[in-house]
């Protein structure tokens, strides 16, 4: 089965690595204007509504052991998600991979006769690619979050978990719905102006006429308890209570770590949240459902459990703890490197810290390599994180996988070489002391008043906006030896 | 007490004034500093960049140059942080059971150097002097692997005439990040860019910080664009007392 | 063949190896330190009320809930008004006001999207949240009935307020379907700022019914 878990994979992985593709987004400076305003809004707002509750760290650490100590037990959980979903009426599908999980959602929706679909927002089905799959068979597959519509009109890629369109301002805004709503259905109105209310109520008459007659939906899903066969949705506009209620089939996919042990467990997830994701002490909308009911609802309920590489993670001791993550974006809205690229240069649906660490697991470590390395390792997202997940630690852990894979390359990287010269001058205090004399004796002639302004080689990518010191004549050990003799 | 000072191999050889600083302090404040000479790297650039089989050997010396002392304190809250918080996992990755009963026993007696001043001296004003505007700035392992909270802030707050400004978002990484900065250049400069702003916003004379390598970074920044900020390690503030020459 | 039911858990199987074949799940060995509710003694009705205003909800405080009821749709005067099975006949107002619907036999969605209002009661409220809960009960009705139309009147009495989340889950009975409503529709999707009313209703009025106060003399 080697391989088998990214064959299909994640999607959209091949843009270019993560450096290049940073540049240019930071040399956006409307892009990087929009991230700032739209971060910095959040950032305040989920520290003030963390702040309100004092056991705050209590329930993190909760969430934290609910979830690993789930993990330990997936199998067992999973099989009695099924059971209790099966008892109540719905269908459970296991799908090892993206492909077979847009092949089972294809061949529900062929089943009912129908060639489009209502969907909810769900990072699940945007890593399979799922739209795309539907459109192959002839399926079109209408996006109703807000976010979520703006990036499909446009024809764009979502940059954010939790705001898919958060690189876009208002005015941006304002033109993707001028120029593409007609495309798709009702026009924007005459007159539309970028004023948030304005562009929410045009999504709203947009979307109606799709609510109303759309006979399938397909969702992701932001919990499940084991014990009831309950699901549960979070979400903020309605379009999810929409599609949740009004079609006839309701198609689920979900990530087999989300399940839960308990509905009781949902006591602590329901409290962190919305706090983390939108600064709320409750979304507006949560809905539950369990089976179908008669009479209210979706008469067909189906749920898709996707693998796609989260047995591979969960295989990874420390990898383990990032099956633990909600989705609620906090990481992505604390991080200064998602703060200056936004989330495409990640690469992948799941952008930002959560994805440097979850994007190269599903997809396998060699193809995002550049991703474990795109952080400076700061820890803000490790203490905003509802769940405890320690992104650094599992950064520097994929940083080791990927050095590791490379070492059985043909030849040597520079950086490699480098690190291993660097090793080796470490290794006693006496090469040490060669290098550092021989390093300050080379910078000293290339220094002006002390200042290196230009450094060689690749270093260049350090002085082309920094100085450099030049290092003293004296080091400290010298210092040291020469001061005090009797010291040694 | 048996306090060593683990220097670090960057202030060794990049700045050994904060090397000079930190034992002037200490034994002005009555302790006898030892520095044992087989020391050189706690392998963080190795450990961090994802080398960790080149980072073992610099772990194990690191025990065997240290184990003799009660306390060790270096002036780095990054390289701390790498021995408090990844010798261990390095020692267990290597299934070496000697090791990980050396890095246990040792790894908890390692000091930043506002820790050892204010938890393990506890003291917070220690009779320094320095008659300047002075901004801080909290690096980030400082902030948020070794949780120093704002011991260093304590400590400034005593200083006899300073004048120690807010630093407008002073928890945000300055964008170093350690190879971070050579490997992806054009993030890491637009968080410079930003750093630099907030300082200079601030008029502050100095930019001070408990990591010489933030500083290295966020002065290469100030310097470039000939703000005229200067910047010093905590320790080299602390060290002045009123009669120095300046 | 294998199916990938077997697959997957095989996988699984497979990577937890460092997992004792003895361990088992134990919920009870999960840290539950954090408080049961945030309510922190607060009266729960004052609390409910003033978190629900939060999000934009109108709350009315009533121990009359006809009256109450009147003057809600006397302001908002909707042209019609969805009154679901169940709903308690003496809460109701008098004749006059909108148009009442009944959705026996249910109403088509197009006859849903048409009514203009919609009255309910809940099954349960979040006091720390200014959360209301509806799981399709009597006075609720099914879910399409509190969604379609732009205007929610939602009756709350005040025992049905739990202290906080943990509470509010253990009243509920989850093989029912639930629907966390706190406040109006909203969207952050733009530049991450709160607007209120995208699909769902537009306007949520909620009315408290409180116990009248007992008389002197009279047994609490």
């Amino acid at each position: 089965m080697s391989g088998t878990h990214t064959s299909g994979g994640v999607v959209w992985l091949g843009s270019p690595a993560f450096p290049e593709a940073a540049r240019s987004a930071v040399a956006d400076t409307r892009l990087r204007t929009n991230l700032r305003k739209a971060t910095g809004t959040i950032r305040d707002k989920r520290v003030a509504a963390a702040a309100e509750l004092d056991d705050w760290e209590e329930l993190r650490t909760a969430a934290a052991a609910i979830k690993r100590a789930t993990l330990r037990h997936l199998d067992h959980h999973l099989l009695r998600l099924e059971e209790s979903v099966t008892a109540v009426g719905g269908t459970v599908h296991w799908a090892a991979d993206a492909a077979e999980a847009n092949r089972i959602v294809t061949r529900l929706v062929r089943a009912t006769g129908e060639t489009e679909v209502v969907k909810v927002k769900s990072m699940a089905t945007q890593e399979i690619g799922l739209n795309e799959a539907l459109a192959a068979a002839g399926i079109t597959a209408y996006e109703t979050d807000l976010a979520e519509l703006i990036v499909q009109l446009d024809d764009d890629r979502p940059s954010h978990i939790l705001v898919p369109a958060i690189h876009r301002g208002r005015a941006e805004i304002r033109e993707i719905f001028r120029e593409r709503m007609g495309e798709w259905g009702k026009p924007a109105p005459e007159g539309l102006t970028d004023d948030p209310r304005q562009l929410a109520e045009a999504a709203r008459s947009h979307l109606r006429e799709k609510f109303l007659n759309t006979k399938v939906a397909v969702s992701g899903a932001n919990f499940a308890a084991a014990d009831t066969g309950t699901v549960a949705v979070v979400e903020s506009e309605g379009n999810g209570r929409m599609c949740l209620t009004l079609p006839e089939t309701l198609i689920t996919v979900m990530g087999i770590e989300k399940v839960l042990p308990s509905f009781a467990d949902l006591e602590v997830f329901l409290q962190l949240l919305p706090r983390s994701s939108t600064g709320e002490r409750m979304n507006p909308y949560t809905s539950m459902w369990t089976g179908t009911v008669p009479g209210d609802g979706p008469r067909a309920f189906h749920l898709v459990l996707l693998d796609n590489g989260r047995t591979a993670t969960l295989r990874d001791t420390v990898g383990r703890q990032t099956l633990g993550c909600i989705r609620c974006s906090a990481c992505l809205n604390v991080c200064p490197v998602y703060e200056r690229t936004g989330g495409h240069a990640y690469g992948s649906p799941y952008p930002g810290p959560i994805g440097a660490v979850l994007t190269p697991q599903l997809a396998g470590v060699e193809r995002a390599a550049s991703l474990p390395f795109a952080s400076t390792l700061c820890g803000a997202c490790y203490d905003a994180c509802p769940v405890k997940i320690d992104i650094p630690e599992v950064l520097v852990h994929l940083r080791a996988r990927a050095v590791d894979a490379a070492r059985g390359g043909s030849l040597p990287t520079p950086e490699s070489l480098a690190m291993k010269a660097a090793a080796l001058t470490l290794a006693t205090p006496r090469r040490l002391s060669f290098a550092q004399r021989a390093g300050a004796l080379g910078s000293r002639l290339l220094a002006r008043r002390g200042v290196l302004r230009r450094l060689p080689g690749p270093l260049h990518r350090w002085s082309d906006t920094r100085d450099t010191p030049a290092p003293p004549r004296e080091t400290f050990r010298a210092w040291w030896r020469r001061t005090r003799p009797e010291n040694q | 007490m048996r306090i060593a000072l683990f220097i670090t191999c960057f202030n060794d050889t990049m700045y050994p004034n904060t090397g000079k600083a930190v034992t002037t302090l200490l034994e002005r404040l009555g302790h006898t500093v030892h520095f044992p000479q087989a020391q050189t790297c706690c392998g963080q650039m190795h450990f961090n960049t994802g080398y960790r089989r080149e980072a073992l050997p610099l772990v194990r010396r690191f025990a065997e140059a240290f184990a003799a002392y009660d306390a060790v304190v270096t002036p780095s809250g990054s390289c701390a942080g790498m021995v408090r918080e990844h010798h261990g996992t390095l020692a267990r990755q290597s299934g070496d059971a000697d090791l990980m009963a050396a890095i246990g026993n040792l790894a908890p007696k390692v000091y930043e150097l506002s820790e050892l001043l204010v938890d393990v001296l506890g003291v917070t004003d220690v009779g320094a002097y320095f008659p300047h505007r002075v901004t801080y700035h909290p690096t980030c392992h400082s902030l948020r692997m070794l949780r120093v909270g704002d011991r260093p802030l304590q400590l400034l707050r005593a200083v006899k005439g300073i004048d120690l400004v807010e630093l407008p978002e002073a928890d945000s990484c300055c964008g170093f990040g350690g190879t971070f900065a050579l490997k992806n250049p054009d993030v890491s400069s637009a968080m410079l860019a930003d750093k630099v702003a907030n300082v200079t916003q601030t008029r502050a004379e100095v930019l001070c910080a408990g990591d010489n390598s933030c500083l290295m970074h966020i002065g290469g920044g100030l310097g470039r664009l000939r703000t005229g900020v200067g910047t010093l390690h905590l320790a080299e503030i602390l060290a002045g007392t009123e009669g120095d020459p300046r | 063949m294998t199916t990938s039911r077997e697959t997957i858990l095989a996988r699984i199987g497979s990577a937890l190896t460092d997992v004792p074949k003895t361990e088992r799940y134990d919920a009870a060995a999960i840290s539950r330190d954090y408080r049961a509710s945030h309510a922190g003694g607060h009266d729960v009705t004052a609390l409910f009320a003033e978190r629900a205003a939060d999000y934009r909800a109108t709350v009315t405080r009533t121990v009359h809930a006809p009256t109450a009821i009147a003057a809600a749709l006397a302001e908002r005067v909707p042209a019609s008004l969805i009154i679901p099975d169940g709903f308690p006949a003496q809460w109701l107002p008098d004749e006059g006001g909108p148009r009442r619907l009944a959705d026996r036999p249910p109403l088509s969605v197009r006859e849903l999207d048409a009514a203009a209002g919609v009255l309910t009661t809940c099954a349960v409220a979040i006091a720390v949240t200014g959360t209301l809960v509806l799981d399709a009960g009597p006075g609720q009705g099914r879910r399409a009935l509190s969604l379609l139309p732009d205007y929610h009147l939602c009756v709350v009495r005040a025992a049905q307020i739990a202290e906080d989340v943990p509470e509010a889950l253990r009243r509920l009975n989850p093989r029912r379907p639930l629907t966390f409503i706190s406040g109006p529709s909203a969207t952050s999707d733009i530049e991450l700022e709160r607007v209120e009313g995208v699909h769902g209703p537009r306007t949520l009025d909620i009315v408290i019914v409180e116990p009248t106060t007992p008389a002197p003399g009279e047994a609490a």
